[in-house]
């Protein structure tokens, strides 16, 4: 066999001319998002700490923004009198009453739509009609056929969740993997068992995250719902504070619904973990 | 239990793609499709497993599936379509499951599928942690749970490495060695066609007809990498097919 491999001398000697070389420019960096969670607390803790310092000092006037601290006061005041949970709870359930109301019904809607032809062009045009509609715009009405109590606020919420709910579930089923449902059905699997194994467990990373959006719908709408006719809830408290101009009271509300927020999003977060484990 | 495609002719609208088909798969034999891209070969075999019906002609089963078969015509897909949310084991016991097969029954059915596809120490991985090659067993064994009367192959290891095509050609005549069972395979490529098949069914370009049937009679275990009389027959199914691969090849997409 003939030999395609240099002696030692000819590579010595390659070797020997290539001395001097110029490194090759880098130029694959970038473009690769990576997680530094730090950084979010940082910015949060550098902006309340501005605030602070702006209102302490006083070239932010006490009119343009409440004092951070007297925030945090109002809340800890808000806890220790028990107003806190006189207005949370009112608030939570109608949160989790509503939304669950219209993220199930949402998402039989959808995983339906996905499935019939007839459901989808019957359905499909009406679900985009529904969903440029500001829901809050409908609270009136939904006020003289819910009534003034939480029957409308519910309604309102549910109704709220739907629209986003449909569209991601109908979404994602119409992504689930065809050459899965191929195989459910070459293999004679029932029906109900392609559905319920192969359609849903594949359509639900886009449930969950349509959900993400839709429960951050679900608060919008609640605080909504709460200014009009209600005596307790975070809606209503920011409602009074803001016609007292009391901006301390405001903030400390606001504050309570973005922690709702965050807290939801890790929830879902948690869900998505647990349930879409099989993810890389 | 043996099959048989009588006259089968299909188009999609004005759009021949296979024309009159008659072909016979014997009992624990391998039959091989092979022909050039867009021939329909895919289509035929979906048309023997039901997945689609033929605008003409039929396709007929003669005889009973063998006792314990629970799916008679199985297929096993290029792409593998394993759930990606169940493991390994999950995987298998999906198709037992609808049959009714659970807890200690099931267990030993699939301990026994995993052992012959030798897959029983990953039977909890997830498919992502698999090769290629990985995957297309754990389809291999899924199928093989359902105890098939004909397993129709439908390039099953077109999306794999030429190494890893390598040994799974050796576990599946491996397989078929053990335990003889039916199968029409479904190829482009005619390596695997000679290495695995009894008879190979060339279809021509367009609207697909058989353009020639061979049988090679050495058996599948004496056949090797690199056998000469395989790379005889080879060379003599590409010279055939050569023309009609090229003039294919040539063709505007019209689907």
């Amino acid at each position: 066999m003939p030999s395609y491999s240099m002696t030692e001398e000819e590579r010595a000697v390659a070797t020997s001319q290539m001395t001097g070389g110029k490194h090759v420019d880098f130029r694959g960096g970038g473009f690769a998002p990576k997680p530094h969670r730090w950084v979010g607390l940082v910015v949060f803790i550098a902006l309340v700490g501005i605030a602070e310092w702006g209102t302490q000092s006083g070239w932010i006037s006490p009119l343009t923004l409440p004092k951070p601290s007297d925030v945090l006061q109002t809340l800890k005041q808000l806890y220790s009198s028990g107003l806190l949970f006189e207005h949370l709870i009112p608030s939570l359930t109608r949160l989790v009453v509503g939304s669950a109301l219209g993220v199930s019904v949402g998402i039989s809607v959808g995983v339906l739509i996905g499935l019939f032809s007839y459901i989808r062009s019957g359905l499909v045009p009406l679900v985009a009609a529904l969903f440029p509609i500001p829901k809050i715009a409908l609270l009136p009405l939904f006020v003289i056929w819910f009534g003034i109590d939480e029957g409308s606020k519910y309604a309102l919420i549910a109704f709220g969740t739907f629209t986003p709910t449909v569209v991601a579930t109908y979404g994602s089923v119409d992504n689930v993997d065809r050459t899965l449902i191929r195989m459910g059905q070459s293999f004679g699997l029932s029906w109900f068992s392609i559905v319920r194994k192969i359609v849903i467990p594949g359509a639900m990373p886009g449930i969950l995250s349509g959900l993400r959006i839709s429960l951050a719908i679900a608060i919008i709408l609640l605080v909504a719902a709460e200014m009009l006719g209600a005596e307790y809830g975070i809606g209503a408290y920011i409602l009074e504070a803001g016609s007292l101009y009391d901006l301390e009271r405001l903030f400390a509300g606001v504050m309570i619904l973005s922690v709702l927020g965050v807290l939801l999003s890790a929830l879902i977060g948690f869900f998505e973990r647990r349930l879409l484990d099989w993810r890389a | 239990m043996d099959i048989r495609l009588e006259g089968i002719s299909h188009s999609y609208g004005d759009f021949e793609v296979i024309r009159d088909i008659t072909l016979d798969i014997p009992d624990n034999k391998i039959v091989c499709i092979v022909g050039p891209s867009g021939c329909g070969k895919s289509t035929l075999l979906r048309f023997i497993g039901g997945l689609e019906r033929p605008t003409f002609g039929k396709v007929l089963q003669f005889g009973e599936p063998p006792p314990g078969c629970l799916n008679p015509l199985t297929y096993i897909f290029q792409d593998f379509a394993l759930l990606p949310w169940r493991s390994v084991s999950g995987n298998v016991s999906l198709v037992l499951e609808d049959h009714g097969i659970r807890g200690a029954a099931a267990r030993e059915i699939i301990d026994d599928v995993l052992q012959r596809t030798k897959l029983h120490d990953f039977a909890q991985a997830l498919p992502r942690q698999l090769s290629g090659g990985m995957k297309q067993r754990v389809a291999i064994a899924r199928a093989l749970a359902v105890k098939p009367a004909i397993m129709l192959m439908d390039e099953p290891l077109s999306a794999l490495d030429s190494q890893t095509r390598e040994l799974l050609m050796d576990d599946l005549i491996d397989l078929w060695s053990r335990q003889p069972f039916t199968a029409v395979y479904v190829t482009h490529n005619l390596a695997e066609a000679v290495r695995l098949g009894h008879s190979i069914v060339v279809l021509s370009r367009r609207p697909g007809c058989i353009a020639e049937h061979i049988e090679i009679d050495k058996p599948l275990i004496e056949r090797h990498f690199g056998d000469p009389d395989l790379e005889q027959y080879q060379k003599h199914l590409w010279q055939s097919m050569r023309e009609e691969a090229r003039a294919a090849d040539a063709e505007l997409l019209n689907d």
